[in-house]
């Protein structure tokens, strides 16, 4: 009791505005907070838990093995290439996305008749399923498809594209660019629209050239934009698993096998669920260390801050 | 709402449906669900399938039984993700590749007893060579219900055109032999279609090639699975000429290439004869049925298993196990003879597989499915089966180009699986 003076008979209710109000700040964030724990935080304690254990689907045998598995990580002859694709594809796809998606925005930034033709035009493959848009890409990558059809118009022989190990990269690299170019592009576009046109203005009194005032001015203007892009592209890039499940299944060799098809590979078709949920500690501290790294690079790059 | 018109709502409501949940309850004991995973979606499959699940309901009306088609490509992965997720089926098919993994892992129910035990089985009448992968200490944990010998399916109209003899010319004068059998398939290439295509191969599953290297006397790997086999001279001269097949005379569809036998499109190709339903109907060609050709190394013959086991420790273990019994006995067997070779002596004649075969000719029947049979060798297993299988596949990657040395590319598969054979 915090009111000595109140009288005994006259009880203070339950539900005081300040509980109230608090109660009903629980109930708007519980949606969120439950989906969170239930689908993020319980599976992400599990998969340390099963880290931790050898886990024999079959035989339904699960024992503990302490750092085993961590171990075995450390040992795994295949972990280093399967670490370069990863970085080779996540490289390949960020810069290749992120450039090209600032040139469509900056080239679709004008007031012309029809422009939102060729806006809706990128922007569609975004909306178009992932497997579907896979799956027809590995059509004309075939030998005998459609791209090298085009290429012998022109009497170029093209190569086996998912088959050598340089081109089934750049295949799985563009093709995946190609999908999502589109959603990069529009959040560019809003932010080119952004910057204040006083400014380009001024720049042109002061005689700076067209270059000089993309770089002086649109490029700091939309660096908060840059940042974020390039997070969301990043973290999405080491996600990538569909695609290389249906175009190159990781091949050939290891040459296409990044971390999550490798993680899927050991778990589900090896059944080392074990080593695979080891697998996936390592890439949430893959991704973790990287989001906290731009992160701090936001102070350096970032000209502005809203 | 007040707190006691809170209270009587929650209790009338309990008493609404604890009798529903409780009734509930008494009555899943009573009926039984059985759940198959099987790999074909093949329509006339399920149907008999369904009647036999109906044949069973006639003596156990408390039983359903559902078969569960899982895609073919990912038939294992899906199937023990299941068991990972706690919920396995009764009763699964499993490929003859995995048979070491399950038949050792003590997931399976044994057999042999309530097989025995059942009146009118005659489990003697299994042949040992079709039950040898499937068994553990005389313990049978599976039922090979198909005992498919890999065979050659060919288009006689394309062979013809080309103006090659076809197989039947060159099996009655004693020439089917691999070199001629590529010299049609290139002459067909040479034509404009194309020549041979070992189905469901793609240049991934490379255990299918097995129907094509035993030829050589070839192996993937010892007979006690220790010792890798792609280095050894028979590997070294198959792939070799292999490779030339593919990449110098073009007999074969390079990496990459769809090319669809059965739409007819090539000359020629490798596979099991339960294939035999996805000939085209309306305008067929000219097709026959042949055994593989003879290799240097001589006659062979490959067969692909595939057999169905019920789960231990599972609450309805002991109806699945009869289920299993019921299904795969006598009467059924011939039944499932239709699409899948038997594995019971008693079926394996002209006669009775004639009968549930339409397409297929009496000398066909004997040619290839009999003599394929009882010759065959079954395609290799090995526990560990699909980490090895990808192993193979990743190093064998490096064959799959006009300009790869060949013994270099085995020895680095060698390289590579050696510690998991080993293991």
């Amino acid at each position: 009791m915090n009111n000595h003076s109140a009288a005994p008979n006259q009880k203070r209710p339950f539900w005081t505005i300040a509980r109230k109000d608090a109660a009903a700040g629980f109930l708007f964030i519980a949606p969120q907070t439950l989906g969170i724990i239930t689908f993020v935080l319980i599976p992400l304690g599990l998969v340390f838990y099963y880290s931790m254990h050898e886990w024999n689907v079959l035989a339904n045998t699960f024992t503990f093995v302490g750092d085993a598995n961590y171990q075995m990580l450390l040992r795994d002859p295949n972990l280093p290439p399967v670490l370069l694709a990863s970085a080779i594809f996540s490289a390949g796809l960020v810069v290749l996305n992120l450039s090209l998606a600032l040139l469509l925005a900056v080239l679709l930034d004008q007031k012309l008749k029809g422009i939102v033709v060729f806006r809706t035009l990128f922007f569609s493959p975004v909306v178009v399923s992932l497997v579907a848009w896979t799956i027809v890409w590995s059509f004309l990558l075939q030998a005998n498809g459609g791209i090298n059809g085009i290429l012998a118009v022109f009497g170029i022989e093209g190569p086996n594209w998912l088959r050598t190990p340089t081109t089934a990269m750049i295949s799985v690299v563009v093709v995946q660019v190609f999908k999502n170019v589109g959603l990069n592009m529009i959040l560019f576009l809003a932010a080119l629209q952004g910057v204040p046109k006083e400014l380009y203005e001024a720049a042109r009194v002061d005689g700076a050239s067209p270059f000089k005032q993309f770089r002086r001015i649109t490029l700091p203007m939309i660096s908060p934009t840059i940042l974020l892009t390039s997070i969301i592209t990043i973290v999405g890039s080491l996600q990538v698993f569909a695609q290389i499940a249906i175009l190159t299944k990781g091949g050939p060799g290891v040459s296409t096998t990044v971390l999550v098809y490798y993680l899927y590979q050991q778990a589900f078709q090896f059944n080392f669920f074990g080593y695979g949920s080891t697998l996936s500690i390592l890439l949430f501290l893959i991704v973790a260390v990287l989001t906290f790294i731009q992160w701090q690079m936001r102070k350096r790059i970032v000209f502005y801050e809203n | 709402m007040t707190r006691l018109a809170m209270l009587k709502a929650t209790a009338a409501s309990a008493g609404i449906l604890l009798p529903l949940a409780w009734g509930g309850v008494a009555w899943a004991q009573d009926a039984v669900n059985l759940r198959m995973t099987i790999w074909s979606a093949n329509e006339a499959h399920l149907a008999l399938f369904n009647e036999i699940g109906e044949g069973f309901k006639a003596t156990h009306p408390n039983v359903s039984v559902t078969f569960e088609p899982l895609p073919f490509e990912n038939y294992t992965t899906t199937l023990t993700t299941q068991i990972a997720g706690g919920n396995p089926p009764d009763l699964a098919w499993i490929f003859e590749t995995s048979a070491a993994d399950f038949v050792n892992s003590g997931a399976l129910a044994p057999l042999t007893e309530a097989f025995t035990k059942t009146e009118g089985y005659n489990l003697d009448d299994v042949t040992e060579a079709a039950t040898a992968l499937w068994t553990r200490d005389s313990q049978l944990y599976a039922y090979p219900f198909s005992t498919s010998p890999f065979a050659v399916f060919v288009n006689n109209d394309l062979v013809t055109a080309a103006g090659a003899k076809t197989p039947a010319e060159l099996i009655a004068s004693g020439e089917w032999t691999w070199e001629n059998a590529l010299a049609t398939a290139k002459a067909v290439a040479d034509s404009g279609k194309d020549g041979l295509v070992i189905r469901d191969f793609n240049y991934q599953t490379w255990q299918n090639l097995t129907a094509f290297w035993r030829g050589w006397g070839a192996n993937a790997w010892s007979e006690d699975g220790k010792t890798c086999g792609f280095t050894e001279q028979p590997m070294v001269d198959a792939m070799t000429r292999l490779h030339q097949a593919i990449f110098v005379d073009g007999a074969l569809p390079g990496p990459g290439e769809n090319v669809d036998f059965f739409a007819g499109d090539a000359a020629m190709t490798i596979t099991q004869i339960s294939r035999a339903s996805l000939l085209p109907k309306d305008d067929p060609f000219d097709w026959d049925l042949v055994p593989l050709p003879e290799g240097p190394a001589g006659a062979y013959s490959v067969i692909g298993q595939a057999a169905v086991a019920a789960f231990a420790n599972r609450p309805n273990t002991d109806v699945a196990v009869e289920f299993l019994g019921y299904m795969t006995n006598p009467e059924n067997s011939e039944k499932l003879a239709q699409f899948f070779p038997p594995a019971r002596a008693n079926l394996l004649n002209a006669e009775t597989l004639g009968k549930t075969n339409p397409l297929l000719t009496p000398e066909q029947i004997e040619n290839v499915v009999i003599a394929g049979i009882s010759n065959g060798k079954v395609i290799a297993g090995h526990t560990n089966f699909a980490q090895i299988q990808q192993t193979i596949r990743a190093s064998l990657d490096g064959l799959w180009v006009a300009d790869a040395d060949v013994p270099a590319v085995l020895a680095s598969v060698c390289q590579g699986v050696s510690p998991l054979l080993a293991r």
